[in-house]
């Protein structure tokens, strides 16, 4: 046990696990690459409507994956992590449009919101915006911050099961609201856009997007390795516990407090650094990032992938996402009668998701 | 000459007062018209309203149609075919061959609205009178004064005279007799008028005012009118929250029955209140269609079909979906996510995309005025009855019958109910019934107050969960308070902070109550094991 944390990190990772990511990282260099070096009219050739989409998607996986790390492991279910999605990406769209410098629409020093709503200076949380450094940090402080504050409150009176559910919703609309208005000052319903640069360089250049593009796989790559550490060590086991009997584990001596509120506030993180790399790649964020469905839908993505494994909701994630890209073009009316039905299919024949299905398909052939 | 402009007015105004049988105008009055002179005409339709009675009504009433013009030297009415001279209101036959029409430009024409709003004063019906008076009220100014002192004269209705009391008393502020004034401003101690507070803070200052005993009164009386103001915004706000407070009830009952009986946040509520509203809105459609004689009864039929259909739909929900759930809160809250967006595609697509109407029947449209910026729109009134009677229905089949006592039973102890002999499984789909019923019963309210459109109930299922963990889960008397003191609380926060910092106001108080009685306002007394 004397061996060096980022061995023991590295190794709660199984062999086979180990194995998928190496082929995970080979398919984003494969794809990178392609993208990069082949001409576009060859047959090799990976569009930039590929890399954007699969980026988008693995961010969305991180989110998947760090609500499967409070729903699957801690038995709480959020339906508010919209809200720190959409946090992280508002922080980081800070930066952005700042970076957009004099190249608005009105050449301003301020963002085209703020000279619309005829503003003479920035409001002061808008202090420090343009420094790259200080929009990273926002990213990770501000949520954990909301986080931090809403679940102490909400887990010190013992808040939990759908009472909890409710509570987060009802966060995630009003928040919804407070950015919808002008006076916040985060740009009310148009939200950011139009970005044009981040650190010096162009935004939408084919360099810049396999940049976010790996940014995105090598973060969803260490928020699973993160995830397999936490949940195979006694933290992990302690917040099983949790789930399963909370009153016996309170009396068994554990806080339930802080093994929820810590997790809790990891998974605000993890959403947020989702939603800061989520918003360069589409190039916009708005409120409606923060609407009630929006959230639920996490859920819905860690539920067919199934709770309680980790690889279950990036899978979950991929392939809700990529079926709701093919419906919305191809059958736009159907979309949402197939995401009634997920709901209810999953929850009613699926309660492990797919991983469950296919834990019982393997146990039969081995039978 | 000059003598002549201010005499003959006098004159015709004298000719009028004594003999209307020769109501008549003197042409010379009428003749500035004929010139291209813009401000001429200002002043005849000032010259016309000072003369007032009906002739000067129909010349400017022409005037402002573009149906008067001058034919061989004469102001002359043009109606179609026929001709009219303008101040006999005579024909002339036959008609001059040809005429040339008087243009006027927008400032006559602001001018000419003022002048027939203040002739409509001495129109012979008293709702047009008492419309005029209103009008005038919201833009008085000085010279108002005799034509406000004519019209008090001859007026007898008690209330347009109050009106016009109050209206010249805001005319007579710039009197220069200072007992005038005093007058004046105490009369304006009576006013319920907005635009009177800024008036009589400007009489305080000693450059506007010289008189002492004025500005004292006048001080006098802007406390009274603010107080007054204040009153009526209070009232106002007491009636939009027991507006509010009415739907969340409706909202929040059924979901009190369902949450209390089975344990689970039916997330499609909302969506069996558009499920309401939409019967509503077919049960119009039915009837314009069938009996476009009775439409204004339809909402007495559209009440037990909503009922019935929205408790149709949720039976149907728990025979499928939920009860297979059962004891799995968290997925239960997943799949009837997953019926409302099955609800919600279901509208759009049967009844499309866009927000329909439904109409009020006649006898719930306009309202009772309280004061001059507080309305009470007999709708509302209509539906806070509507929800009280719907309490009382709930609460007599909850606490009288044995489907309620049942209810009641399952609420409070399951396994034991079941040992005893009582069906939970028809209890739960019996129970889901009403509370969908219910929330179909509130669907028809909504539709009286706002557009139905497919994901109207969205917005409901937070603030109906509030309502119940509030009062107390299964909790009728609880969920009756909550939905009142959430609805007024609301009413009065959004006033001062405006709507979105009042509802995370709300959210955040109903955090902290959780923390003090995670039961609710009315908890169940017994033994509770933590489950």
């Amino acid at each position: 046990m004397t061996s060096p944390f980022a061995i023991r990190f590295l190794e709660a990772t199984p062999r086979k696990g180990q194995a998928a990511l190496a082929g995970f990282a080979a398919l984003v260099l494969l794809l990178a690459v392609l993208h990069l070096f082949t001409p576009p009219g060859s047959p090799l050739h990976v569009s930039g409507y590929v890399i954007t989409v699969g980026g988008k998607i693995m961010c969305y996986a991180i989110v998947a994956v760090a609500m499967d790390l409070i729903w699957g492991y801690a038995g709480i279910l959020s339906l508010g992590h919209g809200v720190f999605f959409a946090l992280g990406g508002y922080a980081f769209g800070m930066y952005l449009m700042r970076a957009i410098g004099h190249d608005g629409v009105y050449q301003s020093a301020l963002p085209d919101f703020m000279v619309f709503l005829d503003w003479k200076q920035l409001p002061w949380y808008w202090v420090g915006s343009e420094h790259l450094a200080w929009a990273l940090l926002l990213v990770l402080v501000v949520p954990a911050l909301l986080a931090l504050v809403f679940g102490y409150f909400a887990f010190r009176s013992r808040i939990k099961g759908v009472y909890f559910s409710i509570i987060t919703q009802a966060m995630t609309y009003a928040f919804m609201l407070l950015f919808f208005r002008n006076e916040t000052g985060f740009g009310g319903n148009n939200g950011f856009t139009d970005f044009k640069r981040i650190a010096g360089y162009g935004i939408t250049t084919p360099d810049m997007r396999v940049t976010l593009f790996a940014l995105s796989a090598a973060a969803l790559a260490a928020t699973l390795l993160l995830g397999r550490y936490l949940v195979t060590s006694k933290f992990g086991r302690v917040l099983t516990a949790i789930r399963d009997a909370e009153a016996r584990t309170m009396f068994i001596g554990y806080n339930p407090l802080w093994y929820k509120l810590f997790v809790w506030t990891l998974s605000a993180m993890l959403c947020a650094i989702a939603g800061a790399l989520y918003v360069p790649q589409v190039g916009i964020i708005n409120p409606s990032e923060m609407s009630p469905a929006n959230s639920i839908e996490i859920a819905i993505w860690v539920a067919v992938g199934g709770r309680g494994t980790l690889i279950g909701p990036v899978l979950g994630a991929f392939l809700v996402n990529l079926a709701k890209s093919w419906f919305t073009v191809a059958f736009p009316d159907y979309w949402l009668f197939f995401l009634a039905l997920l709901f209810i299919g999953v929850t009613l024949f699926l309660p492990e998701g797919m991983m469950g299905l296919w834990r019982r398909l393997r146990g039969r052939i081995a039978a | 000459m000059r003598l002549l402009k201010i005499l003959l007015p006098l004159l015709v105004l004298l000719l009028v007062r004594i003999a209307p049988a020769l109501a008549a105008l003197d042409p010379a009055v009428l003749q500035p018209l004929a010139a291209d002179d813009y401000d001429a005409k200002v002043a005849v339709v000032g010259k016309l309203v000072d003369i007032g009675g009906p002739d000067a009504l129909r010349v400017l009433r022409a005037l402002s149609d573009d149906a008067l013009a001058v034919a061989g030297g004469k102001i002359v009415v043009i109606d179609g075919e026929r001709v009219f001279d303008a101040a006999t209101g005579i024909e002339i036959k036959p008609a001059p061959e040809d005429s040339d029409g008087i243009t006027i430009n927008n400032y006559v024409r602001r001018k000419l609205g003022d002048a027939l709003a203040r002739l409509r004063l001495f129109a012979p019906e008293r709702a047009t009178r008492l419309a005029a008076a209103r009008d005038l009220l919201d833009h008085v100014n000085a010279d108002m004064a005799p034509l406000l002192n004519r019209a008090l004269a001859s007026e007898t209705d008690p209330q347009i005279k109050e009106l016009l009391a109050l209206a010249d008393a805001q005319a007579s502020l710039k009197n220069p007799d200072a007992a005038i004034r005093l007058a004046a401003v105490k009369t304006l101690a009576q006013s319920s008028d907005p635009s009177v507070v800024h008036l009589l803070a400007a009489l305080q200052d000693p450059k506007t005012e010289p008189d002492e005993r004025v500005r004292l009164e006048a001080g006098a009386s802007l406390k009274a009118v603010k107080s007054r103001l204040a009153f009526a915004d209070n009232v106002g706000r007491v009636f939009s929250g027991l507006s509010l407070a009415s739907i969340l009830l409706l909202a929040a009952m059924g979901l009190a029955i369902t949450y209390g009986v089975m344990g689970v946040i039916n997330m499609a509520h909302g969506e069996l209140l558009m499920v309401g509203a939409y019967s509503a809105y077919a049960t119009q459609t039915l009837f314009a269609r069938f009996f476009p004689g009775a439409i204004d009864a339809y909402l007495a039929a559209a009440v037990p079909i909503a009922f019935f259909a929205a408790a149709a739909v949720g039976m149907a929900m728990e025979r499928t979906v939920i009860r297979w759930l059962y004891g799995r809160p968290l997925e239960t809250l997943l799949a009837t996510w997953g019926l409302s967006l099955f609800l919600i595609q279901s509208a759009r697509v049967i009844f499309g995309a866009q927000n329909v109407e439904v109409s009020n029947p006649r006898w719930m449209s306009g309202g009772i005025q309280l004061f001059t910026d507080v309305t009470l729109p007999w709708n509302r009134i209509v539906i806070i009855g509507f929800s009280l009677f719907v309490l009382l229905l709930v609460w007599v089949l909850m606490s009288r019958t044995r489907l309620g006592m049942f209810v009641r039973a399952v609420t409070q102890n399951r396994a034991m109910a079941g040992c005893v002999g009582v069906p939970t499984g028809r209890i739960d789909t019996l129970a889901f019934g009403l509370g969908a019923g219910i929330a179909g019963l509130g669907g028809v309210a909504l539709s009286q107050l706002s557009n139905v459109g497919p994901d109207m109930g969205q917005g409901y299922i937070v603030d109906s969960f509030m309502v119940v963990v509030l009062g107390g889960v299964g909790q009728l008397a609880g969920a009756a308070w909550a939905a009142l003191g959430l609805g007024v609380a609301s009413k009065f926060l959004e006033g001062w902070l405006g709507a979105v910092i009042a509802k995370i106001l709300v959210l955040a108080f109903i955090i902290v109550f959780i923390q003090k009685r995670p039961q609710g306002l009315f908890a169940l007394k017994g033994r509770f094991v933590e489950s």
